[in-house]
């Protein structure tokens, strides 16, 4: 199975390069992955220069300022604008990350953007993110109880609630999941940290009574076990969430099971 | 069917195609499934990203949590802070099945922040109080500052459980109505591909959400637009009451993201230049606590008269400083990060720069308390349209009238979604026969379509938006006169004309972001031009619509709902339309209007 040489289009060629008005003066560049399927071109690095003196401060307003005032057909997700949303996730400067939460500041030098690596590509900075979506629902990613219902609300203690934090906060961005060397050789088999994360979110949850059934859903030498505390997911997260922590706590869990 | 060669239809049937997986789509998804009925979601954005996962402060409802309150309580609030333009019978509804909707959401598993006694953490938020403006509610649920997050990703979860199908980036584009004025379905653009979509069905559900980014600064997400507003409009329907705008007072100075008012419901305030706490001036009992409308025009009046803060003297401090850090850690971590990403402050140390921004609709597609949408008959005021519903900020039921309370959107989402599928439930049969398309069902989106795609015009979509927004901002603030908004009336005309001269770039059908954004861009110029005719119509001062020519409420010529249309020769039209002055049941007595402070 051994591949010498890349698969076609991974290895993107020299693209356009466009230049900032005469009169700006504040210059930085930003180099950013193209790729157009309906040509059948390889992809392409994009060169743009963009004038800071009239630009916002996160790299998604320079996105946002070429595609206004330059490149209209440069292609990436957006919504919020505040790192609620998740959408914006791409490889900036070599790490993944939100590009509406990431200050161009932050980057020393030419901006250079991808997209999420190791997924497909549907367009420039748009990954296929179906697998990964598929990978979610697979955890059953709600509340299973069964005690009568009461009629007010579950009571949870204050202790018990804490012990949500720093997990329902995701907020799905994927960043984690293709950060992780192993989530990228084994994606298809492995759910990967974002997903981990997501499933001890509901082992943990004191008013879910599925613990058992979610257990023997991730006992799996590939859903669960593929973690190898690389712990490039927790140095990903943009919203400071750590899934190695919550996939070494299933872990545990499964141990503590067996016992 | 196919029309033209180049595009071609795949056509699905469903009971019930809901547009929107926000809020108040995903529970509407949810209900409608759990009827047992077909049900498609359509949505341009993957669930999560919609914009209900941007609602930090909380969600109404008068659970009794933190001390006695009573649903009554909360209805005399919000009838109070809609400056009596909400409708009695739609507040009664909101507010007596508002603890039930929030059980529910507690049951499907939201993350709430809890009691001492493991019971639901409520806050005190702007306009909730006890016994009829007598005191100091703590009615809003929250999840921390995430409440929109994590109601969201719970509602998703939950969807998952059921057969509903979802077709996520899929951009609706047109309703289809047929020859008798009835919904028959939707028109949607696959993203990733480029095809055509007809979805053929019984009910058709708007869940669109609000059109804040028709401003140049909105707390909003850049997906904003109101696309379901204007596929009403273009189907001939009208809109109501789009002139009110609700100013947040706390977004950033700069970016316009969110501060939550639940941060001024944890204790904290405002100061101007001179450190005054000048809210107390304005509103002496509620003070900072006072309903947005009135917070957003204190402080504009703060800066016009010289006590802006920084530099230009141009926005206002936000003190939290004075917060134990650890309820900061607790009940504002969300708000913590956005102060320090977006402001570069410590809120343990430094005060925030805000300044009132554009946060939400009071208007929308008009409905009634079921969700059904209302035809605009001059003759039947109350006449439905056949097959349509709306709900959430898409919807005007109203029950926010001139000025929604804060904490009162996340719940209106799912008391009205939760309608929506009941009342799905009520009037359909699962697999029950559909009324056929019409003839060429469908054809007029795709010449719609085929124009923008190939447009060669001079002018990008980018720039016309920027003038779009622009004027709103300088023609149609926090304060309004008809001076202003007779020049924001022509300058609208003007950029809605120059879109003859409009010039898109991409030409591709896969993920094509310029032709989404044009037709984004297309959605919000006629709910500008909606917004800003209405706001000039009206000539009294009312909730979020403030005239300096016109300063006191009207009740004798106002006290009615604008509607509004917008037709394909850009010609704007109005007409009104009464508000209910009569609650739902015997239970509750109509709330008379009078003069409103706080």
């Amino acid at each position: 199975m051994v591949e010498l040489a890349l698969p076609k289009g991974s290895k993107p060629t020299k693209g356009k390069k466009h230049a900032a008005p005469a009169d700006a003066k504040n210059l930085r560049t930003f180099k950013v992955y193209r790729y157009d399927p309906d040509g059948g071109a390889d992809p392409s690095i994009d060169e743009y220069q963009v004038d800071m003196d009239s630009c916002g401060p996160m790299v998604l307003d320079a996105l946002i300022k070429i595609k206004n005032e330059t490149d209209p057909t440069l292609t990436f997700r957006r919504s919020c604008r505040e790192g609620i949303c998740g959408s914006c996730a791409m490889n900036i400067d070599g790490t993944n990350t939100l590009a509406c939460t990431k200050g161009i500041d932050e980057v020393k030098g030419e901006v250079k953007i991808y997209p999420l690596p190791h997924m497909d590509v549907v367009k420039d900075l748009v990954p296929d993110l179906t697998n990964f979506y598929a990978q979610h629902a697979s955890i059953e990613p709600w509340l299973q109880t069964t005690s009568v219902q009461p009629e007010k609300e579950w009571k949870q203690s204050t202790e018990d609630r804490e012990k949500l934090d720093g997990l329902y906060e995701c907020i799905l961005c994927a960043c984690c999941s293709t950060s992780c060397p192993s989530y990228w050789w084994n994606g298809d088999r492995y759910l990967g940290p974002a997903v981990l994360l997501q499933a001890y979110r509901w082992l943990i949850d004191s008013r879910d009574e599925a613990t058992g059934e979610r257990l023997d859903n991730l006992e799996d030498p590939f859903r669960l076990y593929r973690c190898h505390t690389i712990m490039n997911c927790a140095k990903a997260c943009p919203k400071g969430l750590s899934p190695a922590k919550a996939i070494a706590e299933i872990k545990r869990m499964m141990v503590e099971r067996r016992v | 069917m196919s029309a033209s060669t180049e595009y071609e239809f795949t056509d699905h049937t469903f009971d019930v195609v809901v547009v929107g997986a926000g809020g108040a789509g995903l529970r509407a998804t949810l209900g409608c499934a759990q009827a047992g009925l077909k049900t498609a979601n359509i949505t341009k954005v993957f669930p999560t990203r919609s914009h209900t996962v941007a609602a930090q402060g909380g969600i109404s409802a008068a659970l009794g949590n933190m001390g006695q309150d009573d649903w009554k309580w909360h209805m005399y609030d919000t009838v109070k802070g809609s400056d009596w333009l909400g409708d009695q019978d739609a507040i009664e509804y909101l507010c007596r099945n508002a603890p039930e909707a929030v059980y529910e959401l507690e049951h499907f598993g939201v993350p709430f922040s809890r009691t001492e006694e493991g019971k639901i953490y409520q806050r005190p938020f702007g306009g909730m109080t006890t016994d009829y403006g007598k005191g100091i509610a703590q009615r809003t649920c929250a999840a921390a500052d995430r409440t929109g997050h994590a109601i969201l990703h719970t509602l998703y979860g939950q969807s998952l459980r059921y057969d509903a199908e979802f077709f996520i980036e899929y951009f609706a584009i047109d309703l289809i109505m047929d020859d008798e004025g009835a919904c028959v379905g939707v028109v949607a653009l696959k993203m990733d591909d480029g095809t055509l979509h007809r979805f053929h069905s019984n009910e058709t559900i708007m869940a669109t959400g609000g059109y804040g980014r028709a401003y140049f600064s909105a707390t909003s997400a850049h997906t904003c637009t109101g696309d379901g507003n204007a596929m009403a409009l273009r189907a001939g329907l009208p809109l109501q009451d789009m002139e009110f705008v609700q100013f947040h007072p706390t977004g950033i100075y700069g970016s316009g993201c969110l501060i939550t008012e639940g941060s001024r419901g944890e204790g904290g305030y405002l100061v101007n230049s001179d450190g005054e706490r000048f809210m107390e001036r304005y509103a002496p009992s509620a003070k900072d606590l006072a309903s947005r409308d009135v917070v957003s025009r204190s402080m504009t009046m703060e800066i016009r008269e010289g006590r802006g803060v920084g530099a230009e003297n141009d926005h206002i401090f936000l003190h939290l400083d004075h917060l134990d850090p650890d309820i900061l850690a607790a009940r504002l971590p969300g708000i913590s990060e956005s102060a320090r990403i977006f402001a570069g402050v410590d809120v343990t140390k430094e005060p925030i720069p805000v300044i009132p921004t554009v946060h939400y609709n009071m208007g929308g597609i008009p409905t009634n308390y079921h969700g059904e949408v209302i035809a605009g008959d001059p003759n039947d005021p109350e006449k439905t349209v056949q097959g349509l519903m709306a709900i959430g900020e898409a919807a005007c039921v109203s029950v926010h009238g001139a000025n929604r309370l804060g904490s009162n959107s996340l719940i209106d989402l799912v008391v009205f979604g939760r309608a929506a599928g009941l009342r799905a439930g009520e009037k359909l049969t699962a697999g029950g026969p559909t009324k056929p398309l019409p003839k060429n069902a469908g054809q007029n989106s795709i010449g719609r379509l085929d124009r923008f795609r190939n447009a060669k015009g001079s002018t990008p979509t980018a720039e016309l938006r920027g003038r779009m927004q622009r004027v709103m901002q300088n023609n149609c603030a926090v304060y309004r006169t008809g001076e202003v908004l007779e020049e924001g009336v022509k300058l609208m005309e003007q950029v809605h004309a120059g879109s003859e001269d409009i010039g898109v770039t991409d030409r591709s059908l896969i993920w094509n972001s310029d032709l989404i954004e044009t037709l984004e861009f297309d959605n919000l110029i006629i709910q500008a031009r909606a917004t800003m005719n209405g706001a000039d119509a009206r000539k009294e001062s009312r909730g979020g619509h403030a005239r300096e020519d016109f300063s006191t409420r009207d009740d004798e010529n106002w006290m009615k709902h604008t509607l509004s249309w917008v037709d394909d020769a850009r010609n704007v039209s109005l007409t009104y339309r009464p508000v209910h002055t009569y609650t739902m049941t015997n239970e509750v007595d109509y709330i008379e209007p009078k003069e409103r402070v706080y």
